[in-house]
This record gives C-alpha cells, structure tokens and sequence, in this order.
C-alpha cells in the first residue's frame, strides 16, 4: 500500500480550475518531486494535502485513511511535516518554543492541568522539552534554543524550519521550495542536509523545487505539472529530456 | 540548556508568593488599624478590577493578537448576572421579595456568586469567539464592538433588572457579610480576585497550551500546520478573557452598589483598550502597571469630570502615535530590568 495516494485531484477557484485530475502515488520511504512552471498548481497541490482547501474532486488517501475535508491541525496530527515557500517560523518565540508548540496534537493536558500545574500537566510539559531538545541534539541546533528566530541566518532558518517540521514525527515530509532564496554554496548544503534528514528519519519527502540541481540530485520520481495539469512523470533523466517539459520550461520557439 | 545553567536558576529565590501575601498582609493590616480610608480603599479596589480587566483583555489583543473591543460587554453581562444573584439569594427584596438563602451564607457564597457570573460572561465570550473563526482585524473588531452594543441594548430593554435605570440592592448583601464579622469583604476580594487572574494568565501563558495562543499572533498558517487547533484555542482565549472581565464586572458591581448599562457601554471597553496598549501588548506585567497607572490618572481627572472623556481617547491616540508598543512592548519587567530575575525564578519546564 503507498503511504499517500492522489486520485485524481481536481481543485476550482471560482471559475478558475487551478488543480485538474492529478493522480499521484508516494511510496514509502522515497524522495519524490513536483516540478513545473510559475503558476503551475504545485503549491494548490501541497494545501490540498495539507488541509487549507477541500478539493472540488478527487480523494486524498494518507495511510489508508481519507484525508481530504480535514482541517490542516488534524492533517498535521496524521503525521504530515510540512515547510513553506517562504520561512513561517515563529519569529517572537525561542527556537524551543518553536519545536515545543508542534507538540500540541499529542499535548495530552487541558487548560486547568495548567492553571494548576498538575502532575500530568508537570510531566508532559517535561516529556515535550526533552523531546525537543533531544531533537535539536540530532539535528546540532541546541545552542540555539534560546535564540529567536530572526536572530538566525537565512539559511540555518531553513534547518529550524525542517526541524520543526520533523517533530510531529512525521512520516511525509513536505518541502515547498526549501532552496528558495539560498545561496548556491547553501544549496550544496541543503541537499546534503535533506539527503541526511531522509536516512535518519527513515521518512518519506516529498518536495516541490525550482533548482534542477536540487531536484535531480534527490528525487527518485518527479512529477511535472503545467496549467494544473500532468505533463510528464517518470525518473529524473527521463524528465530531464521530455520536450513537454522543455517546452513548458523554455516555450516553444514560437515568438 | 547546560547543567550549570540550571544550577545557577535554582540559586534564585521565588519572592512572588512572599511579596504578594505580605504586600496583601500589609494591606489588610493597615486597613483594621484605620490608616486607609474609605476613599482609598476604594482606589484600591478598582486598581484590582482594572488589572483584571487590562490584563484579561491583553489575552486576546496582545497574546492572541486579535483586535477586541468590546471587553465592557463582557463585564457588563458579569456585573448583571451577579447582582441579581446576589440580589437573589441574600436579600429581601421588592424585586423578587425573601431572600432565597439565609443572608448569613453570603460570606461563603459571594466569591461563587462572582464566579458564576464570570462563566455566564465566559459563554457570551462564544458569541465573539465562533465569528473569529473565520475573520480577522478589522472585521473581527466591528464584532466585537457589535457585540458591546447588543448586551447595552438587551439591559436596556430588560425591564426586571430595571432596564435603563440600572439595578441596585447588591450592597445587601455585603452589609450581611459584614453584620456577621466585620471586614472589609470587597477590598479583600477584589485583590484576591486579581492576584488570582494575573497569577492563572501567567501559567497559561506559560505552558505549551497557552503558547499555542501566540502562535496564532505571530503566524496563524504556521500554527494549523505545526498541529495547534486554532479555533479550539480562539475559543479558550476569548472565553477565558470574556470570563475574567465578567468578574471584574461582578466586583465593579458589588464596589458601587449600583449599576447601570450605560456603565459599560463602549467608554469601559475604550478604558480597557487604553490599559492593554498604555501597558504593552502581549506583557502581563505592563498590564498590571498600566492598569496602576491608569486608576490614578482617573482619579486625578475626576475634577475634570465630562473633559475626562476626551483625555483618555486622546491618550489612546497620543499612546499610538508616540508609544505604539506601551511601556513595555511585548517583554515583562525582568527583561527590561534583567537585576530583577534574580528574584523571580523563571523555571523552563
């Protein structure tokens, strides 16, 4: 059984049909691409899964489990980590409070185990910090955990942002363009850094990207889309010479 | 954080319980022997309501980051709700004739009377809290202003709590209390009541729950994806800060002795709004010193009389163009003064 399963996916925005019949299968433990032009539908794809539109068709399968219709916080407590195009830390919070907040599907206290700060609410509250801080041991950012978000490089921001998103214990990870904005010689760090994520956590990772470099150099399987619409699908080679793909890129020739 | 760090925190002595019972002590004491008068006793007392106020508002417009104004409403539905309970329960009456209970249980019963009218307030507090579901800033503070005058307008039109002339004959039942034993019941419940609302914010505020509250202030997307429900902590925010401000109602209520709707008509809610910002939003301790600061500039106003009503609107549009970030912007008074942390044990559980 695949861990998620697309089945024909269609997405309307009035009028305007932004996602059409996309099907898509993600197996277990691989690292998979969704690539295409500006305004394609990629990142309409990712909040599809992610829970922020209800798709106009199609069914969305994580798991064995139908997902579609569920508000984002119960997609993410089904084990989805999900990134941004552009960095969504916390920027007022340690990046402690960061990774300790991602915690509150399983929080297992309520608001009076806090007003009173029972036994339980003492014990989960020493469980999440540990747990976070054990994360950040694995992931070498525990000298930051006092340190506010804004405070960090661009770059290292990206890690606390994968960070983050790897302590909901994850079995999907969701990249939306983790290289945006990063430096080339960043960008040889990342696909390490995410080549490293993928093998420690086991995880399956699936990642929408611009740069050529990153993409062919992690995934396994790409998916290109143009106008909402599949136009090609395969290994990274075989996408690399696909004239669709080409001609969505590059045009095609007509001016 | 390292071992020697942590060391290092337990070295420090936790002086809030001492400063508080012995300041409330100090207090008490120089109430019996009489060196505080009436007429500061009551300055007091309404330091004490206006913390619960500024601060309980602070929950949704500094912490959470939304924009409510109508905090009177709330307090509104508080005071009526006790007073006729009280009303009810410990005294006769011509408004609904003997007294249910013997006026003698009051002096256990009145904090329960103060809650229950905080959990109604609290349940008027959805009204504001589902619309927030789905908008945001501008739209939600229309609601909520909405909101304000639909409770003025609904007392108005009650004619069994006296509709526009307002509800009086609570005071009965503290005279009760005090025929029993002699004390100042409303001082010592007022300052309890606030003691009790600064002191559960800050845990709240504190915990991995209540954080979940200013992920939603700073990224709203951010925290439905990293798992916090939103609209679950939307609704505990909003219901927790409506509650408090309705038994800062209920105290407000029982201080005076009288009570009117226009007493929380959109000036109450304006004052709460000029305390949030005066202090700082998203700082517990700013609210509490503003609300100090607040009372006082009131009553030096108090001469001034209807002119007071253009001062505190002119300094919420002073404190915005000046000051926007309060006294304390969105830190406490041991980050502005580190030397004091030393005092106050911050403990990272």
């Amino acid at each position: 059984m695949s861990l998620l399963k697309i089945d024909s996916l269609t997405h309307r925005f009035g009028g305007l049909t932004a996602v059409s019949d996309i099907n898509y299968e993600l197996e277990e433990g691989g690292i998979y691409g969704l690539i295409g032009p500006n305004g394609a539908g990629k990142t309409t794809v990712f909040n599809l899964v992610s829970g922020f539109y209800n798709p106009s068709e199609g069914d969305i399968i994580f798991n064995g489990e139908r997902i579609n219709g569920l508000p984002p916080h119960e997609v993410a407590s089904r084990q989805i980590g999900r990134t941004f195009q552009n960095i969504r830390l916390w920027s007022e919070m340690t990046v402690l409070d960061n990774i300790k907040i991602s915690q509150h599907y399983q929080i297992g206290y309520g608001i009076a185990d806090a007003f009173f700060k029972t036994k339980k609410f003492q014990k989960r509250e020493n469980e999440i910090t540990q747990k976070a801080m054990e994360l950040l041991k694995i992931f070498k950012l525990e000298d930051l955990a006092y340190e506010y978000p804004s405070n960090i490089p661009y770059g290292i921001q990206r890690r606390v942002e994968i960070a983050r998103a790897l302590s909901l214990g994850p079995k999907l990870l969701m990249l939306d363009e983790p290289a945006a904005g990063l430096s080339t010689a960043d960008v040889v760090e990342l696909i390490d850094y995410i080549k490293w994520v993928h093998e420690t956590f086991k995880i399956t990772i699936w990642m929408i990207e611009h740069q050529m470099q990153v993409i062919m150099s992690l995934c396994e399987h790409i998916k290109v889309i143009d106008f909402g619409k599949e136009i090609a699908d395969g290994l990274p080679e075989e996408i690399q010479n696909n004239p669709q793909v080409i001609k969505a890129y590059l045009g095609d020739g007509e001016i | 954080m390292d071992s020697t760090k942590i060391n290092e925190q337990k070295k420090h002595i936790n002086l809030w319980p001492a400063l508080v019972f012995g300041g409330a002590l100090i207090l008490f004491a120089l109430v019996a022997v009489g060196v505080i008068n009436q007429y500061i006793q009551t300055v007091i007392m309404f330091i004490g309501i206006n913390i619960i106020m500024s601060s309980s508002l602070n929950i949704v417009n500094g912490y959470m980051g939304e924009f409510s104004c109508g905090h009177g409403g709330f307090m509104l539905v508080g005071a009526y709700v006790s007073s006729a309970l009280s009303v009810l329960l410990f005294t006769d009456s011509s408004w609904v004739g003997h007294s249910l209970l013997p006026p003698s249980t009051a002096i256990f019963l009145f904090p329960v009377v103060i809650i229950i009218g905080g959990i109604v307030s609290a349940f008027a507090g959805l009204l504001v809290a589902i619309p927030s579901f789905k908008t945001r800033d501008d739209y939600l503070a229309i609601i909520t202003i909405a909101a304000n005058f639909i409770f003025v307008s609904l007392v108005n039109n009650l004619e069994f709590v006296g509709g526009s002339r307002g509800f009086m004959g609570m005071k009965n039942a503290i005279y009760a209390m005090e025929d029993i034993i002699r004390l100042p019941y409303m001082l010592i419940w007022t300052v309890t009541f606030a003691v009790l609302a600064v002191f559960f914010i800050r845990r709240l505020m504190r915990s991995t729950f209540g954080k979940g509250i200013s992920a939603i202030r700073y990224d709203e997307i951010s925290a439905e994806i990293m798992s916090v429900n939103t609209n679950h902590m939307k609704v505990v925010a909003f219901m927790f800060s409506s509650g408090l401000a309705g038994i800062a109602g209920g105290l407000f209520a029982h201080v005076l002795g009288f009570i009117n709707p226009s007493s929380f008509n959109i000036m109450k809610s304006t004052e709460s709004l000029v305390m949030v910002y005066l202090g700082g939003m998203g700082s517990l301790s700013g609210s509490v010193l503003s609300a100090i600061i607040f009372t006082f500039l009131l009553e030096a106003m108090r001469p001034l009389q209807i002119l007071k009503w253009v001062l505190i609107p002119l300094m919420l549009i002073l404190l915005m163009q000046f000051i926007p970030e309060g006294l304390l912007g969105n830190r406490e008074l041991t980050d502005v003064f580190p030397k004091l942390k030393r005092f106050f044990r911050r403990r990272d559980i």
